[in-house]
């Protein structure tokens, strides 16, 4: 359950459109079922009022949103950023992505979103979703008696493996500072790189090969923002599904981790967003903890005007080689 | 029936301030290296976009061997940091993805470093075949 209430959100959400500072709010609506909750554009404090919401369901990384909107928006936009949403913010803006003098952003403390398809696979038919101090009260079409939940067994893994509920950006903050975690996020890219070649090649082609080239990986990535992309080009051959015992997918996918290699802040949205569930954020996680372990710790999106590891270098780097093999020969 | 012998397809990218010259120097010494080797001729060992690489493998390549001027010596600067970094990510992720590490290699090799090409070439030959053929990393629409 999260402690900061919907209230609180729509009250000062209203006030900021009432008095003028912003013109158009984007935030979080009601979809048709309690747990598919959507981004969307509330132009008036009646459409606030009316489907404006804030529970465990508001997962969407806003941060994206504003490379669009801000160009076709009058006036100023309020944005709610989650503290995940908030390096995403600083990383587009050290890219130069939107104007920052368009946006007025909140800051909404954050208590973990949940995992729909977590939740669905613990309860079967759900029809409403209540929140309460003791986790998720489900009601479904099959019982009378609403299921409780425990919120810690349906987070997403981002939120398991949470790294910060520290704000890096924001005008307004609501809720209460948070700290840096030290999370275990890089346990699972350690497990993987410590299992044989081969191992890793079994395990890859596996979940890789469930790809459908659906492109939501791409298009939901905060970092993800070329206009162009380089799998847009219909003559290339790699725009479309291919055979699973192919190369085509492991290159999707490598090339579409190394893009934002960098510049990733591991905000987890390709896991989410993808319909085969395949662990995208474990082929990012590797790129960050190999940046961390050969070039220093570096967390995209902590500071405006940062420069991404990528696009910079010292004399004394390693050599491919040495990174290679510098738990050994066959590690 | 007569069996084909095994030839690894190698793709060289080579800078052509650097390794592109030490090429011609190994050809001018009579050095020998495996004409398995083919050269693509490159403006900077930087210009190599990870892509290139993936795509070489794609289209049948057993391996890719980028050779550029030494760190310090870049015909622009700094081409070559970039590329360290670049290439040094790049094979981690294919190692993560339980890609031979073979397969793949960064090599400084200079104008005058002749001998030294072609026994790089030499050696990144016999360790491919070694390897044997690419099936990881290829594509079966792209053979022909």
């Amino acid at each position: 359950m999260q402690k900061i209430t919907r209230e609180q959100l729509l009250d000062r959400a209203v006030a900021l459109l009432s008095d003028g500072t912003v013109n158009s709010v984007l935030g979080w609506q009601k979809g048709e079922f309690d747990y598919d909750v959507t981004p969307h554009i509330f132009k008036s404090a009646d459409e606030l009022k009316e489907g404006f919401v804030w529970n465990d369901f508001c997962y969407a990384n806003f941060s994206k949103y504003l490379v669009l909107k801000t160009d076709r928006i009058e006036g100023k936009l309020l944005v709610f950023l989650k503290p995940c949403d908030t390096y995403s913010f600083n990383q587009l803006l050290t890219e130069h992505r939107f104007d920052r003098e368009k946006v007025y952003a909140i800051g909404v403390g954050c208590e973990g979103m949940v995992d729909v398809n977590k939740l669905k696979a613990a309860v079967d038919g759900i029809s409403s979703i209540e929140a309460t101090e003791e986790g998720l009260k489900v009601t479904t079409i099959y019982d009378d008696e609403p299921t409780v939940v425990a919120i810690e067994n349906v987070l997403l893994e981002r939120c398991v493996n949470c790294k910060s509920k520290k704000h890096v950006a924001y005008d307004e903050l609501m809720g209460e500072e948070g700290e840096i975690i030290d999370s275990a996020r890089f346990d699972e890219v350690a497990a993987l790189e410590a299992m044989t070649a081969d191992e890793r090649f079994a395990f890859w082609q596996n979940e890789l090969s469930k790809c459908i080239r659906c492109n939501a990986c791409r298009d939901a990535c905060p970092a993800c923002t070329c206009e162009n992309c380089v799998f847009n080009n219909p003559n290339s051959g790699v725009e479309t599904k291919a055979p699973v015992t192919s190369f085509e997918e492991q290159m999707f996918h490598i090339i579409r981790a190394y893009h934002v290699a960098g510049r990733c802040t591991d905000c987890g949205e390709c896991s989410r967003v993808c319909p085969q569930n395949i662990p995208l954020h474990l082929l990012n996680r590797k790129f960050i903890k190999d940046i961390n372990e050969c070039y220093g710790d570096y967390q995209a999106g902590e500071e405006v005007g940062m420069r991404a590891p990528l696009v910079d270098y010292t004399l004394e780097d390693l050599e491919p080689g040495e990174v290679l093999n510098r738990r050994g020969e066959d590690a | 029936m007569q069996v084909k012998e095994y030839k690894p397809l190698i793709v060289a990218f080579c800078c052509n301030w650097c390794s592109y010259a030490g090429a011609d120097l190994a050809g001018n010494n009579r050095l020998n290296y495996p004409a398995d080797v083919k050269i693509i001729r490159v403006p900077c060992s930087c210009r190599v976009n990870p892509m290139f690489i993936l795509r070489a493998f794609q289209r049948g390549a057993d391996g890719v061997i980028l050779c550029g001027c030494h760190p310090g010596d870049c015909h622009y600067t700094s081409g070559n940091y970039y590329t360290r970094r670049r290439m040094a990510m790049l094979f981690s992720m294919l190692d993560y993805l339980g890609i031979e590490r073979e397969r793949t290699r960064v090599e400084w090799v200079s104008a005058a470093e002749g001998a030294k090409f072609a026994a790089t070439m030499n050696e990144f030959v016999e360790a491919v075949s070694a390897l044997g053929e690419n099936k990881r990393l290829e594509d079966l629409r792209c053979k022909r």
